[in-house]
């Protein structure tokens, strides 16, 4: 079944429109967070695992809106060839107060770092895992 | 009895072995046999051999430990951590 609010695209995104489309006509909306993750220095190649993508993504949105009690939450992330500055993923979180959907977008990104099944190449060598992000994700099974 | 399974690569595991999909019958009872297995006996495998210790396993699209079990799988993925956000 297809996740709309969830994307794993080639084309870039236009985070105003996503931020409306999430909101709507929603007047119970107190807090919107979100994330944008950027290509830093270097020309990269993401490559990512059709289908499992898709669902990895899909259950961590409806993980993250059920664990912190989200109105709402969209995840978009890129593949193939991208040049330094260009948006990579989109993370939106919306809900009744601050704190919420600030963490949800939190935690929606130390996860989607180390389980949902992307591949970074920068020039002819494949980006590492960083330790950092592999306990950023164990921290959040912690609470 | 040999079941067919779907192999697939992605990243290193992809450009090293030069194969990102094929079908092989096999009779391993878990992933981490099967992998040992491919890395035995299969071409362009060998090469991985030295890291395997960095390679990680998905089955049927979810990701799964070198010790699950092979029963009823149809999908298997090898591929290098993954690098996401």
């Amino acid at each position: 079944m297809v996740d709309l609010g969830i994307s794993v695209q080639r084309q870039d995104f236009d985070v105003l429109k996503e931020i409306k489309k999430l909101q709507g006509n929603r007047i119970d909306i107190g807090s919107l967070s979100s994330f944008i993750g950027i290509v830093r220095d270097v020309p990269l190649i993401i490559e990512h695992y059709p289908g499992m993508t898709e669902n990895t993504l899909s259950n961590l949105r409806k993980y993250a809106i059920d664990r912190f009690k989200l109105l709402d939450a969209r995840i978009i992330h890129r593949y193939g060839a991208l040049e330094p500055g260009d948006q990579i993923v989109l993370v939106l979180a919306t809900s009744n107060h601050r704190k919420p959907a600030i963490e949800a977008v939190d935690f929606m990104m130390d996860n989607l770092k180390t389980k949902a099944p992307f591949w970074k190449k920068e020039g002819e060598s494949w980006v590492s895992q960083r330790i950092q992000d592999l306990n950023a994700t164990k921290m959040w099974d912690q609470d | 009895m040999k079941t067919s399974l779907k192999i697939l690569t992605f990243a290193w595991v992809r450009t090293q072995t030069g194969e990102p999909e094929f079908t092989i019958d096999t009779d391993a009872a878990s992933v981490g046999k099967l992998l040992d297995d491919l890395l035995a006996h299969r071409e362009n495998w060998a090469s991985l051999s030295s890291r395997r210790s960095e390679i990680r396993c998905a089955i049927d699209q979810c990701l799964a430990e070198f010790d699950s079990s092979l029963k009823n799988a149809k999908e298997v993925a090898f591929f290098p951590p993954i690098t996401g956000g």
